[in-house]
């Protein structure tokens, strides 16, 4: 154990349980031998308000018994289990290991759940009730502390219920950016654009290409800028899933609408990551994850 | 270590009949005809009463408690509690005497011990001699019998948590499941043991209710006593003549006063922490009493007080109600009636308000604002219920999730609830506004103070 930097503290605790063990049996022994009472009729002989005494009826044998018992109990089990400083015990028993059994037992009794869910194809189990009410489970525990409960994510975390996908919505890919996670990188552009106005034009121009309000004299200006971004967004715009470049034409914005936001992602860029699953989830687990994600996103573009 | 303290001295309490003995057979048969019998009982579907600690659903009859009901436990508690200091103002160890598990079990055993054994002086007899067939059989009929008797009493208490008709199929079948057998074993041999063998030990070394009893007497409690002032000085005497003329008390020194006592004392010596007030005393020298030809009471239910300045029972009587007594049974009505007037008032069904824990607030269309909370609704009816869920709290507040939801018969149900307020209709910061839930078909509401976040 690397809790203590010396033996000092160990045998410190070890004698004092020790000690102490033997301390109580002391006791046991000395006040069953000795002879507190003074007076003829059974008392102690101290008299209070007058009146009042103290008996002196001892304890019964058994229970005296069960005493020593508890003493023998002490032993055996620090003997077992670790107690004693940073002694391990004969059994080698951890609270790690221990929770690591209740784990594998866990997993043990789901296991034949998992395999037959995963001899299914997600679109079977976007119908199976019992799979689907696992994956909500499995969402609300793992997914919606940044997703949200509703899955429809919040300022640079992405909407799951749309059908709109940075990395790509089949099954396979979804199951890939649950597995090894994803890491988004825009770079900062501003070097490559060109001055602040060049920076202001391009943002009207992105703006341009969703349709939403924008000025045409300064767009027009910002397309030829543009060509620094189409390595990623592709030269109309539309993204692309490959590099998880997101649809510029659309009327989702991760990370904020407007002129003010797009000017400060041109400028500053963006790291943004999903973190893998694989280590917290097992295979069995993302399978019915993916399922659910999916029924997540069918269900919003149905919806719309 | 051998002479490590006291062996137990054994007692062999004799039986009696009488008006007190009646009264404790009234309430053995009474608290066990509730104890062996509820289990058993049907309501509906399901058993009558049931603690389902797996589901942590608790049913009673036609109630369905959620463990966010423990309130009521407490009530419960409290009642018992206040009852027990009533009791203990008013009669002393009351509860001891005639209605603790402890003494009720025991009486059971030692009626048991009689069939098999015979009274006090045959056991007495056949414990000092050397093992027999007879005293074998015997002996081992009793243990035998215990043992059944304690068992039942395990297997019952494990039917209060599991459904007892499935556990004696599943006992049947030797299928109980693990705990199961372990609570059935324990609880029955903790049966055997308390009432078999530490019997008295239990209310002299164990119980702490005999440690602080007094601090509930004063000198109006009704206790057993023994009429010194009439029975001394004791002594043996013919039926025939006159006490007076010998110069003797109403005691006749025939000591089944002391063996009868279940705890082993002789209350002549006046109030000891030991009695348990079960009046056996009380019950035995009062037959002593009709065949000598004396008056009863020579140990009788008496106060302090009333001995001392020779009230008549009428007179005693009227001293019960005292202050004391009338403060805690009105706490004690109080605390009744406010159990009996919430759980008659309690809404069937509960609602839980966490705001989510990934998002505080976000913009959505143009500039509206969005929070999102989870919503726990628990069913603590028996019927599949609709709960209809709106808000109030701020101007043009809405609800853009599905408002209303279905939840099965006593379960309990997440749902996501999704709140817009129109851009610009909150100042920015956090309001207060609140859930109101309803069942639908019924006039059942409730309503869940929560917050709505608008961000700068
Ligand atoms: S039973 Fe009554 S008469 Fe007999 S010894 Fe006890 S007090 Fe005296
Ligand atoms: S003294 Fe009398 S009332 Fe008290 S425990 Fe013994 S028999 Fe019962």
């Amino acid at each position: 154990m690397s809790d203590f930097t010396s033996n000092f503290w160990s045998i410190y605790v070890t004698v004092i349980t020790i000690v102490s063990i033997l301390a109580c049996l002391l006791l046991l022994w000395f006040s069953g031998k000795a002879k507190a009472m003074t007076a003829e009729d059974n008392t102690t002989g101290h008299v209070w308000d007058g009146d009042l005494r103290e008996m002196n009826n001892p304890l019964p044998r058994w229970w005296a018994y069960l005493f020593v018992i508890t003493v023998i109990f002490a032993f055996v089990y620090l003997a077992l289990y670790p107690g004693l400083g940073t002694y391990k015990g004969t059994l080698g028993w951890t609270s790690l290991g221990q929770h690591e059994k209740e784990v594998d037992k866990g997993n043990a009794e789901v296991a034949p759940l998992y395999a037959k869910f995963e001899a299914m194809t997600p679109e079977e189990l976007i119908k199976d009730t019992q799979a689907m009410a696992i994956g909500d489970r499995l969402f609300m525990n793992n997914c919606a502390q940044c997703h949200a409960s509703d899955a429809r994510g919040t300022k640079g975390i992405p909407n799951l219920t749309d059908g709109d996908w940075l990395h790509g919505g089949t099954p396979e890919l979804i199951k890939t950016t649950l597995t090894q996670g994803r890491m988004g990188n825009m770079p900062p552009m501003a070097a490559a654009v060109g001055s602040s106005s060049d920076v202001k034009n391009l943002a009207q121009y992105v703006l341009s290409l969703s349709g939403s309000p924008h000025d045409s004299v300064q767009a027009a200006l910002g397309k030829e800028k543009f060509v620094a971004c189409a390595a990623c967004h592709g030269a109309n715009g539309k993204g692309n899933q490959a590099l998880g470049a997101p649809n510029l034409t659309d009327d989702i914005w991760l990370h904020g609408y407007g002129e003010a936001a797009i000017i400060s992602m041109i400028n500053n860029g963006k790291v943004n990551q999903m973190p893998a699953q694989a280590e917290k989830l097992t295979e069995g687990q993302i399978h019915v994850l993916t399922s659910y994600v999916l029924s997540l996103s069918n269900k919003g573009v149905s919806a719309q | 270590m051998v002479s490590l303290y006291a062996a137990r001295k054994d007692i062999y309490p004799r039986s009696v009949s009488g008006f007190f003995s009646r009264w404790r057979w009234a309430m053995v048969i009474l608290t066990q005809l509730v104890f062996y019998g509820l289990p058993w009982l049907e309501w509906g579907q399901r058993q009558a009463v049931l603690f389902d600690l797996g589901d942590r659903r608790f049913y009673i009859f036609g109630l369905v408690l959620y463990p966010q009901d423990f309130i009521y436990l407490t009530g419960l508690l409290v009642i018992s509690a206040l009852g027990l200091f009533l009791f203990t103002a008013v009669a002393g160890r009351l509860w001891c005497g005639y209605t603790c598990p402890q003494t009720v079990y025991t009486e059971m055993f030692l009626w048991i011990e009689k069939q098999m054994e015979g009274d006090r002086s045959a056991r007495m007899r056949r414990d000092g001699q050397l093992w027999s067939m007879d005293k074998f059989l015997r002996k081992g009929g009793k243990h035998v019998a215990w043992l059944l008797l304690a068992m039942w009493t395990g297997f019952t208490f494990v039917g209060y948590f599991t459904p007892i008709k499935e556990l004696g199929l599943a006992f049947v079948q030797l299928n109980m499941g693990s705990w199961e057998i372990f609570w059935s074993i324990f609880y029955g041999f903790a049966t055997y043991g308390n009432a078999g063998f530490m019997r008295e030990q239990v209310c002299l070394h164990m119980c702490p209710y005999a440690r602080f009893q007094s601090a509930m007497f004063d000198k109006d409690t009704l206790i057993v006593t023994y009429d010194a002032e009439r029975g001394e000085p004791r002594g043996a005497r013919s039926r025939k003549t006159d006490p007076a003329t010998l110069n003797l008390g109403a005691c006749i020194d025939c000591t089944l006063c002391v063996q009868v006592c279940p705890t082993g004392i002789d209350i002549r010596d006046g109030l000891q922490y030991e009695c348990i007030g079960c009046g056996a005393c009380a019950d035995v020298c009062d037959t002593v009493m009709d065949k000598m030809g004396y008056a009863r009471g020579l140990v009788k239910y008496s106060t302090e007080n009333a001995m001392n300045q020779h009230w008549t029972k009428s007179q005693t009587l009227r001293h019960v109600l005292r202050p004391r007594i009338l403060i805690y049974t009105s706490i004690l009505l109080g605390v009744v009636v406010a159990m009996v007037v919430s759980l008659a008032l309690r809404t069937p069904f509960k609602v839980d308000v966490v705001r989510d824990r990934g998002v505080m607030a976000r913009v959505v269309g143009k500039g509206d604002i969005e929070n999102l909370y989870r919503l726990q609704l628990m069913n603590a009816t028996e019927s599949m219920q609709t709960y209809k869920i709106s808000t109030t709290g701020l101007p043009g507040l809405t609800l853009t999730t599905p408002d209303t939801v279905e939840v099965a018969s006593t379960e309990s149900h997440w749902v996501t609830v999704r709140l817009v307020a129109p851009f610009g209709s909150a100042e920015p910061g956090s309001h207060v506004i609140y859930f109101d839930v309803e069942a639908i078909g019924t006039t059942d509401k409730v309503s869940e103070k929560s917050s709505f976040i608008v961000p700068r």
